[in-house]
C-alpha cells in the first residue's frame, strides 16, 4: 500500500493493486498488539490500526485499482502475470511491477525438530491467526521455541487468553526480541525463558503429550509436558513468483540478490517490504517500500 | 447383529482397497472395516510410492512373483481409475568394479521372476541421463519399468471405485474380537463368523457385531492380532522403521529416476526417490522396534539418510528438506504370508505385508480371489463392474486455459486455499464430497498443506470449509482422526 | 527491599536495582544511564500500567473478531479481570477504527475501543 500510495504521487496514473486476501492490510491485521507507527506516524498503534491508515489513503486515490481475493500464480521475466479470483483467470501485463508479497514462517521442518507429528504443532503466526482474526484457541499448555517477538507476543497472546505457558525455548544465549517484550510479555506473567536450549524431541500420538528440552552447553535434559508447540524460528521472504520470473534469488535467505534496496536482477521488477528483506519493524518497512513506489515511477518515465 | 456379509475385509490399507476392488466385480457383499478415521491411515500412507519392477527379489518368493506382477496390474488399473502413475525407471549404482559380479547377479534373478527390460548402462549413459549423478558411479543396472504412485491417492480412489461398485466401507470400525460358530460347513444363510467392533464415536464406544462367511485379514501391523482372534498365532508382526526425508519441489530434477545403492540383506538401501507429487524424497532407513505406533523421526536417521543420499547425489543440501516422516513395514519373516487358514475355515491371512506391499497389491487381490474360489466360494461376475472412474481434478496440473474453463462452471476454482500448492476451494469441497474427514485426509486428497509453507497459510481456510460442508463445529475438526483435534476452544460459544 | 528490573524505555535495557521501603514506595533506584531509568522505576514498581490489546466476539458483522484496545494503560495486576470481561462481550453494531465499544470499562476510566472497522455482512 505504501509504494501504490508513493507511486501514485509520484505520477504513475494507472495502478493495481492485487491481494489475495479479501481485506488488505496483509500481516499486520492479526498483529493486534501495539508497537507499531512510532517512527511513521509518531504514535504507538496496533497492527490493524497502522494498516487502517493506509487503507484510507488507498481508498481516496482514484488512479489506484484495488482487486482483492486475486491470487497471482504465474509471473514471467516480461512482467506477464497471471492471477485467479473467485470466477476468473486474468492474464495482464505491467510496465512496472512492485512485489510486496511479504514472508512465511520457518516450519518444524526446517528446523529438523525430531519426534512424532501429532496435531499440537503450529507456526506462531498460524496460531496467531487463529486466536486474533478466528477466535479460536489452540491449545491450553503450551511451549514455544524461539524468542523472538513473535514468540514473545504469542506467549503473552496465549497466557491473556487462558492458556498456560509452560516455557519459551531459545537456542541462543540472547533473545533476538525486543527488551520491552521480553518484560511485558515474559516477565509480567513468570514465564520461564530459557536460554541456550533446545527442543530435542516431540512426543505425542495424536496430540502432542510432551516435549524433551535440552541444554545446549552440557547436555542435560528435561521434559515439559504440554499439548501445543509454537515455532517461531524466523521468516523466509516469499519469492516463488520472481523466482519464476527468473530473477536471481539467493538460495540461504530466499531474497532477491539485490545491489540497491528494492531492486532485483530484473529491469524493472521492484521487490519491497518483507519480500526484499525480513524486517523488525514495520516504520522501516513503510520507509522502503515509498522508495519502491518512486524508483517504479521513475523507471516509467525513463522508458518514455 | 447389524448385517451379514459374504466377505468382510479387515483393513483399509492399500491390500484391503485392492482387494475390496477386485472382487466388487462379483455378486458379493462385502464389508471393508478399519479402525481410523480414513482409509490409508496405516502403513500406506508413508511409503516410498514405488512401484517397483520386481529386482532385488530372491528369485523363489512370493513377494517376488507378486511384486512383478503388481507392477503390471498397477500400470494398467492406474490407467483405469484415473490415477497418475509414470514410469521413470530406476537406477541400482554401484561404485566399482568389484561390485558387478553383485550387480549382474541381482539382474539375472530378476530376470528369472519375469522382470524385463533390464540392462547394465555405463558412465557415459549415466552422465548423458543422470546428470547430477556422483561421477564416481562406475556402472548401474537399470530397469525401465519401476514407477511411481501417490500411494494415498491409490488407495482412496481404489476404494472410491469398490464403493462405486457396491463395497460398503465402514470407518472408525476396530475389529476387538471374532468369534467363530462351531458349524464347519458352509451353510448358504449361516455366517461362520461374527466379528465385532468397536466404533470410533466421540460421544460414546458402542460395539457392533457384523456376520461374515469368509474373512480377508488385511491389518497391517495388527494382522498377528487379528489372526489371533480365530486362534492362528503362528506368526507375529514386527515393525520395521522407515524415515523418509522429502524435499523441496524446486529440486523437482534432481535426479530423473529412482536412484537405488546395491541392497544389504535386509533392506534396499537409502534411495533417491521421486514422488508423483514432483518433490524428490530420501530415505528410508530401516530399523526394528518392537513399538508398532512408534512413528518418530530421529536426528541419526536423518544423518544416516543425507549421508546415504548425498553418496549417490552430492548436491542435496540439508536445507532442500521440507518434511519429514517415519512409517513401518509390517514384517512377519521374509516373506509374505497369504493363505487360506484350514484350521479356521472361511479365514484368510494376508498378513506380513512389508515391502514392495504397495507394488503387489493388486496381484494379491488376484491371489486371494483365487484363494476364496479354491475354498468354497463360486463368485458370480456382475453383469456390470465400473471399472472407470473419472480423474480428480487438480488445479496444479493442467493447463491454464482449462482452469479457465472449469471457472466458467464452479467460480470457486478461482477460490485459491492453500498458495504453495494451488489448491482451490472446489477441489477442497471436492475432496470432502469424496470421504474427506480430517486434515490430513484433505492434504492427501489434494496436497493442500503440503507445502513448503505446511499450512501456515491454508489451515485456517480449510477448517471453514469443512466445518461448513460436515455441518461440524471448528473445536471437532482433527488432524487424522479423534484425539488429534486442531484447536482446544472456540470464544463463539454458539458452535463450540 | 531491593529488586532488579530492566528498563524498557529504550534499546540499551539498563538492568536497574530497585530499593523500596515497607509500604512499596521507591527509596532509591541504581544502574540507570539515563534520567528515564529511574521514572519508569518508580511507576513500574509502584504502579505498573498496561495498554491491553485483545479481541472482541461479533455477530452479524463481517468479521468474527474485532480486534480491540483500552485507549489508556491500565493497572497490570487489572489484566486478568479486564480479560474475562472482554471474553464476556459480542459486538453486534459496526465500528469504525477508534470507536468505543465499552466506555468506562470496569470502573477503570478508560474506554475499550476497536482498532479495525468491521461492517454489516452483505449477505
Ligand atoms: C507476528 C508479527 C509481529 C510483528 N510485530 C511488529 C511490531 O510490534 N512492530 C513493528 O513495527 N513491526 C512488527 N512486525 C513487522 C511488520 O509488521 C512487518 O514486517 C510488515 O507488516 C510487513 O509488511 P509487508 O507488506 O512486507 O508484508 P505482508 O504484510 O506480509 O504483506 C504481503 C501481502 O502480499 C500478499 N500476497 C503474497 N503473495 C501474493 C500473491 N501471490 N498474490 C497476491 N497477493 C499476495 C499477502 O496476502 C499479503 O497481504 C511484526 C510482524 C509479525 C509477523
Ligand atoms: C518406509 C517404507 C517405505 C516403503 N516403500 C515402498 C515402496 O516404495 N514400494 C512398495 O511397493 N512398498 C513399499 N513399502 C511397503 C508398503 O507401504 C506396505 O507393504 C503396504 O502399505 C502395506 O499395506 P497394507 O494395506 O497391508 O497395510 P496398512 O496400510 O497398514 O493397512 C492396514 C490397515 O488395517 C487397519 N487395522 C489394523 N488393525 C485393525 C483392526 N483391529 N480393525 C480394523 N482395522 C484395523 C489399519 O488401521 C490400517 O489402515 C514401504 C513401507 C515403508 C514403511
Ligand atoms: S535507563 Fe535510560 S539508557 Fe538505560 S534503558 Fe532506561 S532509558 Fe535507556
Amino acid at each position: 500500500m505504501a509504494a501504490a500510495v508513493a507511486a501514485q504521487k509520484a505520477g504513475v496514473k494507472d495502478i493495481l493493486l492485487l491481494e489475495r486476501d479479501q481485506y488488505l492490510g496483509g500481516i499486520l491485521n492479526q498483529c493486534i498488539h501495539t508497537g507499531f507507527g512510532l517512527h511513521h506516524f509518531k504514535k504507538d498503534l496496533t497492527g490493524p490500526e497502522y494498516a487502517d491508515r493506509f487503507i484510507k489513503q488507498i481508498e481516496a486515490i482514484r488512479d489506484i485499482e484495488v482487486s482483492l481475493k486475486s491470487f497471482v500464480v504465474r509471473l514471467t521475466k516480461d512482467k506477464i502475470l497471471t492471477y485467479l479470483k473467485p470466477g476468473k483467470l486474468e492474464e495482464i501485463k505491467a510496465k512496472a511491477l512492485i512485489m510486496a508479497t511479504g514472508c512465511r514462517e520457518r516450519t518444524r521442518e526446517m528446523t529438523h525438530i525430531s519426534g512424532t507429528r501429532p496435531a499440537g504443532i503450529y507456526p506462531a503466526g498460524l496460531a496467531q491467526k487463529m486466536i486474533n482474526i478466528e477466535g479460536l484457541l489452540p491449545g491450553k499448555e503450551v511451549v514455544i521455541i524461539g524468542s523472538g517477538d513473535i514468540g514473545l507476543i504469542m506467549a503473552r497472546r496465549f497466557t491473556l487468553e487462558g492458556a498456560k505457558v509452560k516455557a519459551v525455548i531459545e537456542i541462543q544465549e540472547k533473545t533476538r526480541g525486543l527488551i520491552r517484550n521480553v518484560v511485558q510479555c515474559l516477565e509480567d506473567f513468570s514465564i520461564p525463558l530459557y536460554f541456550r536450549h533446545r527442543i530435542a524431541k516431540i512426543y505425542g500420538k495424536d496430540r502432542v503429550e510432551k516435549v524433551l528440552v535440552e541444554n545446549t552447553v552440557n547436555g542435560e535434559t528435561f521434559e515439559l509436558p504440554c499439548d501445543t508447540v509454537l515455532i517461531s524460528v524466523g521468516l523466509i521472504p516469499e519469492n516463488e513468483l520472481i523466482e519464476m520470473a527468473c530473477v536471481e534469488i539467493d538460495k540461504k535467505t530466499n531474497a532477491p540478490v539485490s545491489k540497491e534496496v528494492n531492486k532485483c536482477s530484473i529491469e524493472g521488477i521492484f521487490v519491497c517490504g518483507n519480500s526484499y528483506k525480513v524486517y523488525d519493524l514495520v516504520d522501516n518497512v513503510t520507509r522502503d517500500s515509498v522508495k519502491a513506489g518512486q524508483m517504479a515511477a521513475e523507471y516509467l518515465k525513463g522508458l518514455k | 447383529m447389524r448385517a451379514a456379509y459374504d466377505i468382510i475385509i479387515i483393513g483399509g490399507g492399500v491390500t484391503g482397497a485392492a482387494i475390496a476392488r477386485e472382487l466388487s466385480r462379483y455378486k458379493l457383499k462385502i464389508a471393508l472395516l478399519e479402525k481410523e478415521a480414513e482409509l490409508a491411515f496405516g502403513v500406506s500412507k508413508s511409503n516410498s510410492g514405488i512401484i517397483h519392477p520386481g529386482t532385488q527379489n530372491p528369485p523363489n518368493s512370493l513377494k517376488g512373483r507378486l511384486c512383478v506382477q503388481g507392477n503390471k496390474l498397477t500400470k494398467q488399473i492406474a490407467k483405469e481409475l484415473g490415477v497418475d502413475f509414470k514410469e521413470v525407471g530406476e537406477l541400482i549404482v554401484i561404485f566399482n568394479q568389484a561390485d558387478l559380479t553383485r550387480l549382474l547377479e541381482i539382474k539375472k534373478e530378476a530376470e528369472e521372476l519375469g522382470v524385463g527390460g533390464l540392462r547394465i548402462v555405463d558412465r557415459l549413459w549415466l552422465r548423458k541421463h543422470e546428470p547430477n549423478l556422483n561421477p564416481e558411479v562406475y556402472a548401474a543396472l537399470y530397469a525401465p519399468t519401476a514407477g511411481i504412485i501417490s500411494p494415498y491417492r491409490w488407495v482412496y480412489d481404489l476404494a472410491e471405485n469398490a464403493a462405486r461398485n457396491g463395497v460398503e466401507i465402514f470407518l472408525e470400525h476396530k475389529v476387538i474380537d471374532i468369534r467363530q460358530s462351531g458349524s464347519l460347513r458352509l451353510n448358504a444363510a449361516a455366517s461362520r463368523f461374527e466379528v465385532l467392533c468397536s466404533q470410533g464415536n466421540r460421544e460414546v464406544n458402542s460395539q457392533v457385531s457384523l456376520g461374515a462367511k469368509y474373512i480377508i485379514n488385511a491389518a497391517g501391523l495388527y494382522a498377528d492380532e487379528i489372526s489371533g482372534m480365530v486362534g492362528i498365532n503362528d506368526f507375529t508382526i514386527k515393525p520395521r522403521k522407515g524415515e523418509e526425508f522429502i524435499l523441496d519441489k524446486k529440486r523437482e530434477y534432481l535426479s530423473n529416476h529412482i536412484i537405488f545403492p546395491l541392497p544389504s540383506p535386509i533392506s534396499k538401501g537409502i534411495l533417491v526417490i521421486k514422488t508423483s507429487d514432483g518433490n524428490p524424497m530420501i530415505g528410508p532407513t530401516a530399523q526394528e522396534i518392537e513399538d508398532k505406533e512408534d512413528l518418530s523421526t530421529s536426528d541419526e536417521g536423518l544423518k544416516k539418510v543425507l549421508e546415504g543420499a548425498k553418496r549417490m547425489i552430492p548436491s542435496i543440501d540439508e536445507n532442500d528438506i521440507i518434511s519429514y516422516f517415519a512409517g513401518l513395514r509390517p514384517t512377519a519373516g521374509k516373506d509374505f504370508i497369504i493363505r487360506h487358514e484350514d484350521k479356521a475355515p472361511g479365514f484368510i491371512n494376508v498378513a506380513g505385508i512389508q515391502s514392495p506391499g504397495l507394488t503387489s497389491a493388486p496381484a494379491i487381490a488376484l491371489m486371494v480371489t483365487n484363494l476364496l474360489k479354491n475354498n468354497g466360494l463360486k463368485p458370480r461376475k456382475k453383469w456390470f463392474f465400473q471399472k472407470y472412474r473419472q480423474r480428480t481434478i487438480h488445479l496444479f496440473d493442467i493447463p491454464f486455459n482449462k482452469t479457465k474453463e472449469l471457472m466458467k462452471e464452479d467460480p470457486s476454482y478461482g477460490e485459491i486455499v492453500c498458495r504453495c500448492e494451488m489448491v482451490s476451494a472446489k477441489e477442497v469441497r471436492d475432496a470432502i464430497k469424496r470421504g474427506a474427514r480430517t486434515l490430513d485426509g484433505i492434504k492427501f486428497r489434494t496436497r493442500a498443506q503440503a507445502g513448503r509453507c505446511h499450512g501456515g497459510f491454508c489451515t485456517t481456510r480449510i477448517m471453514k470449509i469443512m466445518a461448513e460442508e460436515l455441518n461440524i463445529p471448528l473445536t471437532e475438526i482433527t488432524k487424522r482422526g479423534e484425539g488429534s483435534e486442531i484447536v482446544k476452544e472456540n470464544r463463539d460459544s454458539r458452535t463450540a | 527491599m531491593i529488586k532488579k528490573i530492566t528498563c524498557i524505555e529504550c534499546p540499551v535495557g539498563c538492568q536497574l536495582e530497585v530499593e523500596t521501603d515497607q509500604s512499596g514506595h521507591v527509596i532509591k533506584v541504581t544502574g540507570n544511564k539515563c534520567e528515564k531509568g529511574p521514572v519508569y522505576a518508580k511507576q513500574e514498581t509502584e504502579n505498573p500500567m498496561r495498554i491491553l490489546t485483545s479481541i472482541v466476539l461479533t455477530e452479524g458483522l463481517d468479521l468474527k473478531m474485532v480486534p480491540v484496545k483500552t485507549n489508556k494503560p491500565i493497572p497490570k495486576a487489572k489484566l486478568m479481570e479486564a480479560m474475562a470481561a472482554v471474553k464476556k462481550l459480542k459486538l453486534t453494531k459496526q465500528v469504525k477504527v477508534d470507536e468505543t465499544i465499552a466506555s468506562d470499562f470496569l470502573g477503570l476510566g478508560v474506554d475499550l475501543i476497536a482498532t479495525r472497522p468491521a461492517s454489516f455482512n452483505s449477505h
